[in-house]
């Protein structure tokens, strides 16, 4: 079976975000980056299905030179080959045209399985993976739990709202987009790091690519969100800060 | 303009959130002086039209084929793209539900057309919409408007809008059956049995006071520290997803849009940075309050009380001064 995962490289969960400009998109210099957390379940459930059932993994990642560390990093925990779409300017996208991007790319690999994960933790669209069905014309499903393949066919596990869950079947080849949680993430081992040296990363130009940019909308700018709520913040020693908190619970709020 | 909003059900029963998003195009439709149908979409679905109609739109669409009892992204595509070719709405507004991430993206790619998702507001400035909706996790939001030509699609996030707030008709709107046509061999995922998990072993939407816990919690290790504060709170202690994720609590325990849904009388939370998919689970809490060592934390935004600090000293300093302040 070969399997194509889409992996997005965002700026790590716990780095300061600053306002670029113009305000379209966050300073890139002095933050980390890291393997959007969602695509890391979704490349995890690809090794997994290709242990099981054999064949390939190869990633997909579009983003500046920086991406490429994110692809290595598949690369490490045994994904087979890399494929790192180049746009400087990525983050000017509208969802349709990053998807018809890297649908144009995996047109040609033909995979029998494309994953996901079900949103990305930087602009959140949430759209890609069932945009990438679309667009190549096969069946989906989203925000999976689990995966069986059954004589050709898959049956997913599909997460809905409030704890409840549904069984879907579907042929192959199809797109799925991985919920957080369906596995437990691998680390790469010392051996798969010096293997990764060896395994082949293709860079393409997403100019090169030949889709048409017609924007279907626009991010006009970007701000820290107004407070909904008069925060009230208490300061001090951890320990004053407690007694004043509890003080306030009890007395003011009334809720203790 | 003609707006349309496509309403959610599940075996008859309302998706809360059409409600909300019913009151957002109500809104966007007075202020933009349109016209606002609303839609729904399955099988024996009269009685709900009916209900619909007490609301104040222009009409509602009701369309209804034995292929979309059950839900497919196939069926509702398709038959959605029919009732657009023939009710050529301008705008089309969605409640943001899995379901809907399932399929509506996919309706407006098959039309050329963009979707913005996941919105939390809008606005109209010189006569133009622009959507409000949250990047990076909630740290930033983002204004977002349509490029190129109608139709529109949009969603908007569970508790943007008020549903109780949805105006009643001064008399029932008229219902309008739409038929579309559907074959078995254009549906290529079959939908196969619906169920819960094992049965919950505690149901915290009746817990007056949260004690909840996020990824600042560390390590499992970690927990008996927040449990031992949850019992001299009488708190039940709940988490965010990547704590239920990593099996450190079991997912019974998760507040969230894949959670629980709770409003407690207290909410505190310890080390929850605060993400959108958990804010829409707790946001509704009478009182919240939030430890968290990052001041711009989008929990923040919704605490009543905040303390920016590291919850490794102040748990411990909370646990102190209840345990002093117990009767002997």
């Amino acid at each position: 079976m070969k399997i194509a995962v889409c992996i997005k490289q965002v700026p790590a969960k716990d780095a300061p975000l600053r306002i670029a400009d113009p305000p379209v998109w966050i300073r890139e210099t002095d933050i980390g980056f890291e393997m959007n957390e969602p695509d890391s379940f979704a490349l995890e459930e690809s090794l997994r299905l290709k242990e099981k059932h054999g064949g390939e993994v190869l990633v997909v990642s579009m983003g500046p030179e920086r991406a490429k560390q994110t692809i290595k990093e598949a690369l490490a925990k045994g994904a087979d080959r890399g494929i790192h779409v180049t746009d400087d300017k990525f983050f000017l996208l509208d969802p349709l045209t990053s998807a018809k991007s890297l649908a144009a790319v995996l047109r040609k690999e033909s995979p029998d399985l494309i994953f996901t994960g079900l949103q990305s933790d930087d602009h959140g669209f949430g759209q890609t993976g069932v945009l990438l069905a679309e667009l190549l014309g096969l069946p989906h499903a989203t925000i999976i739990m689990q995966i069986e393949v059954q004589e050709g066919r898959l049956k997913v596990k599909r997460e809905l709202e409030a704890g409840w869950f549904q069984w879907v079947g579907l042929p192959l080849p199809a797109v799925l987009t991985i919920q957080s949680g369906i596995n437990k993430v691998r680390y790469a081992s010392l051996k798969g790091i010096m293997a990764a040296k060896k395994k082949e990363i293709v860079t393409i130009s997403r100019d090169s690519l030949g889709v048409v940019q017609e924007p279907t909308e626009r991010i006009e700018r970007i701000y820290v969100p107004q407070k909904t709520k008069k925060t009230e913040f208490i300061t001090g020693s951890p320990k004053e800060a407690a007694a004043k908190l509890l003080e306030k619970l009890r007395h003011e709020a009334r809720v203790l | 303009m003609n707006i349309l909003v496509v309403t959610e059900q599940r075996q008859g029963k309302w998706n809360p959130v059409s409600l909300e998003t019913l009151s957002a195009a109500q809104q966007i439709a007075a202020q933009t002086q349109s016209k606002l149908a609303a839609l729904v979409i399955g099988q024996g679905l009269r009685p709900l039209a009916e209900e619909l109609a007490a609301y104040q739109t222009g009409e509602v669409l009701l369309v209804e084929h034995a292929l979309l009892e059950n839900y497919t992204p196939d069926g509702f595509t398709i038959a959605l793209s029919q009732v657009i070719a023939q009710a050529k709405p301008d705008l089309i507004l969605f409640p943001h539900t899995y379901q809907v991430r399932d399929f509506a993206p996919q309706l407006a790619a098959s039309l050329g057309k963009g979707m913005i998702g996941d919105c939390v507001g809008y606005r109209q400035e010189n006569s133009r919409l622009i959507f409000v909706r949250q990047m990076f996790q909630g740290k930033t939001a983002a204004d977002v408007s349509f490029a190129g030509t109608a139709p529109w699609f949009a969603s908007f996030q569970a508790g943007a809008f008020r549903g109780d707030q949805a105006a009643r008709g001064a008399s029932p709107a008229p219902i309008r059956a739409v038929s579309v046509e559907l074959q078995p061999r254009q549906i290529r995922t079959q939908p196969l049995e619906l169920f819960r998990e094992a049965k919950q072993a505690v149901d915290l939407t009746q817990a007056p006071l949260l004690v909840a816990i996020g990824r600042g919690i560390k390590a499992p290790e970690n927990i008996p520290m927040a449990e031992k504060l949850a019992k001299l709170l009488g708190a039940e202690l709940a988490a965010s997803r990547p704590i239920c994720d990593e099996g450190w609590l079991p997912m019974d325990r998760q507040i969230g849009s894949s959670g629980q849904t709770v409003a407690p009388k207290l909410y505190l939370a310890l080390g929850i940075s605060g993400a959108i998919q958990h804010v829409v689970g707790m946001k509704g809490s009478r009182t919240i309050a939030a430890i968290n060592k990052d001041p711009n934390a989008p929990i923040f935004e919704v605490a009543d009380y905040g303390i920016v600090g590291d919850i490794f000293e102040l748990i411990p300093a909370l646990i102190d001064e209840l345990e002093k302040s117990k009767p002997a």
